[in-house]
């Protein structure tokens, strides 16, 4: 039996949002799961274990979430699609190898369904607490994407473009998921294979010794896998264009004005968002992830009352989305940022509105009920 | 020592293996007396004798001294984050079944930082070759005690002598089911080289402590300051014994205390990629 023929079928499900991402991951490509047990991520660990071998291809259960994510690592550079799930003590593990994959532009995804924190905090609950870990966690600079999905059928789709951005531009893509979206059941629509875009990492094929395995002429260099015959040099020390060690300040700004300018040269296309009544509204709700459910709701039910109230719901945390915040923020007479913490994605959206803008803030371990949200639009108008 | 050390005029260009040695990247960073370029030149004689194309021939190391050994090998060759080259290798290598996979790092990164990935990887029994040289020390930091660290030995972190026993790593490694484990030094080259070619030939989780000196680093703190020091230690203490009961292999470095030498174990048993087989069977992948 052919692996195309036991890969979910197009058609209307029912279906876990943890268990979409797996389903999404294996249509993307993926070729390799590395995890370590953590709640509230564990559903896709259990059915990549089930769902990989019989695709032929490979489930690994490593000792912790560090040799999970470096084993991830090391199927990329064999040119492979590998990812791994975790929550985030996992995550928090997973830093210093986040920014090898940064280094090394090993294409992988990290899927973090976040859960309360701090520390073990409470591991069956919600929480939206690591929106700037997610950007910012890794030592150095580096950039990378985020996408943050709030139903399950985001969380499939944004899955597969997870896959997709990191092997186009070479970059860790993390989806920031949460307790909610991946234990949540919903409505699941799976359109014609055919039609779902997908991307594979462009291979250098020419001659060897023309070969530069960082060449600084795109942004993006072309990849050759282990086993090729490139003998290539991979290292997590700033390297020039051949990847060998370099002490040169030169080689050291090339690189990392490279590793970062892929990712915001390309910051348009990696937008994605979605705006709800914002043509009138004075007041918007800047949200993500299971808060943009009860915000979704919340701001129907401002507008029942009258009240000229939108919201922006983003599915890209990072690049943060500056242009589309701007812009609604020259328009609107005030910002309101929603999220499951004590305020982190409203830094962002402070640094590019023109408005006043202002959190709402719930308290972790709940998706906050729409009246919650309501109460906050109320007090903003 | 007193004698006038006279320098050839010319150096020479080429060596007989540069077709797997960037010698573009030379000179290389380690100190005199050390043995790391005795390693480098035993693992390409080693993969010039496999019978395994150098392109299927991969080389992974980690942080330290011993890790920029991958930097000099014109193989493809990964150096990555510290203490974790094992579990790099097994993502490789789990992907790719063809390549020969071999991990050559520090003690201090491999069982010390990666000492659980190291132990996991020998369970598995993923078909890699690990390398381990151990100086017993973190040199490349300044001279830190170590898990490998002699009871007693001097370290810029053990001014009164190392308070911790350190492992006994063919021990350690047998006991875990690794198919094969050796010891040799850095002055045993033919055996090294040996070890290292039956090694890639193995199926299954290879495992060799390599012994090798430190005089500017662990020598200067424990009376072994050049590396004819060491020479001389290896010559005197060393005992080659493959049949060796490992639980007395254990490195003291005492005066008369003999550094015990041989291919410990050479066994067959179901490596990761067997096992891995038997589910896709399960799973229906495979008939």
């Amino acid at each position: 039996m052919s692996g195309e023929l036991k890969l979910l079928k197009p058609g209307t499900y029912f279906m876990m949002g943890n268990i979409a991402c797996v389903e999404a991951a294996l249509i993307a490509g993926c070729e390799f799961y590395a995890g370590y047990p953590i709640t509230p991520s564990n559903e896709i660990a259990e059915h990549m274990s089930r769902r990989m071998p019989q695709l032929g291809r490979h489930f690994i259960q490593m000792e912790d979430e560090i040799g999970s994510i470096v084993a991830v690592c090391g199927a990329s550079a064999a040119g492979v699609k590998a990812m791994t799930a975790t929550s985030g003590p996992g995550f928090s593990l997973m830093m210093e190898t986040i920014g090898l994959a940064a280094m090394l532009e090993l294409p992988c995804v990290i899927v973090d369904v976040q859960r309360a924190g701090p520390s073990t905090g409470i591991p069956t609950f919600v929480g939206q607490g690591d929106v700037m870990q997610a950007r910012w966690g890794s030592h150095g600079d580096y950039e990378l994407v985020v996408y943050a999905p709030s139903s399950v059928q985001e969380f499939f789709d944004l899955t597969i473009e997870a896959f997709n951005t990191s092997e186009w531009l070479r970059i860790p893509v993390i989806v920031l998921s949460d307790e909610v979206v991946g234990h949540m059941y919903g409505r699941l629509v799976v359109p014609e294979h055919d039609k779902i875009t997908i991307i594979n990492r462009k291979r250098y094929t020419g001659p060897k010794e023309a070969y530069l395995p960082y060449s600084h002429e795109s942004l993006v260099p072309a990849f050759v896998a282990a086993g090729d015959g490139y003998r290539i040099h991979m290292t997590g020390l700033t390297h020039d264009e051949r990847g060998y060690p370099s002490l040169e300040i030169e080689d050291s700004h090339r690189l990392v004005e490279r590793l970062v300018m892929k990712v915001r040269k390309n910051a348009r296309s990696l937008w994605k968002y979605e705006t709800f009544y914002i043509d009138d509204a004075d007041v918007i709700v800047v949200t993500f992830g299971i808060t943009a459910r009860s915000s979704e709701e919340a701001v129907r039910r401002a507008r029942s009352e009258g009240l000229k109230v939108g919201m922006i719901k983003l599915l890209t945390l990072w690049p943060f989305p500056e242009e589309p915040i701007r812009i609604a923020s020259q328009y609107a007479r005030r910002i309101l940022v929603a999220e499951i913490n004590m305020g982190q994605l409203i830094h962002p959206v402070r640094e590019v509105a023109e408005c006043p803008v202002a959190g709402i803030n719930y308290p972790i371990g709940y998706a906050p009920p729409p009246e919650y949200i309501l109460d906050g639009i109320r007090a903003a108008v | 020592m007193g004698q006038k050390v006279v320098l050839r005029e010319r150096i020479v260009d080429e060596s007989p293996r540069d077709d797997l040695i960037r010698r573009e990247r030379f000179p290389h960073i380690w100190c005199p007396g050390c043995g790391l370029g005795t390693v480098l030149k035993c693992y390409v004689e080693a993969i010039a004798a496999s019978n395994i194309p150098p392109d299927k021939h991969v080389i992974v190391s980690g942080i330290g001294c011993t890790g920029r050994i991958a930097g000099y090998v014109r193989l493809d060759s990964y150096h990555v984050t510290h203490g974790r080259p094992i579990a790099f290798a097994e993502g490789m290598k789990i992907v790719r079944p063809d390549l020969e996979v071999t991990v050559i790092s520090g003690d201090g990164d491999l069982v010390t930082i990666g000492g659980n990935h190291f132990i996991h990887a020998v369970r598995r029994n993923v078909d890699i070759n690990v390398f381990l040289v151990n100086n017993f020390i973190y040199g490349m930091t300044g001279n830190q005690m170590g898990s490998t660290t002699p009871l007693g030995a001097k370290s810029s972190t053990s001014p009164y002598g190392c308070p911790e026993p350190p492992f006994n790593l063919p021990l350690l490694a047998a006991a875990l089911g690794a198919p094969f484990v050796a010891r040799w030094t850095t002055l045993h080259v033919r055996q090294l080289a040996d070890a290292m070619k039956r090694a890639m030939n193995v199926k299954g989780f290879a495992f060799i402590e390599i012994i090798s000196p430190c005089p500017v680093g662990f020598g200067s703190y424990n009376d072994l300051r050049d590396g004819r020091d060491y020479i001389k230690l290896f010559l005197e203490n060393c005992i080659v014994d493959h049949s060796a009961d490992l639980n007395k292999v254990g490195i003291t470095l005492k005066p008369g205390e003999p550094i015990i030498l041989g291919n410990f174990i050479d066994r067959e048993a179901p490596t990761y990629h067997d096992l891995e087989l038997e589910v896709f069977k399960k799973a229906g992948w495979l008939k």
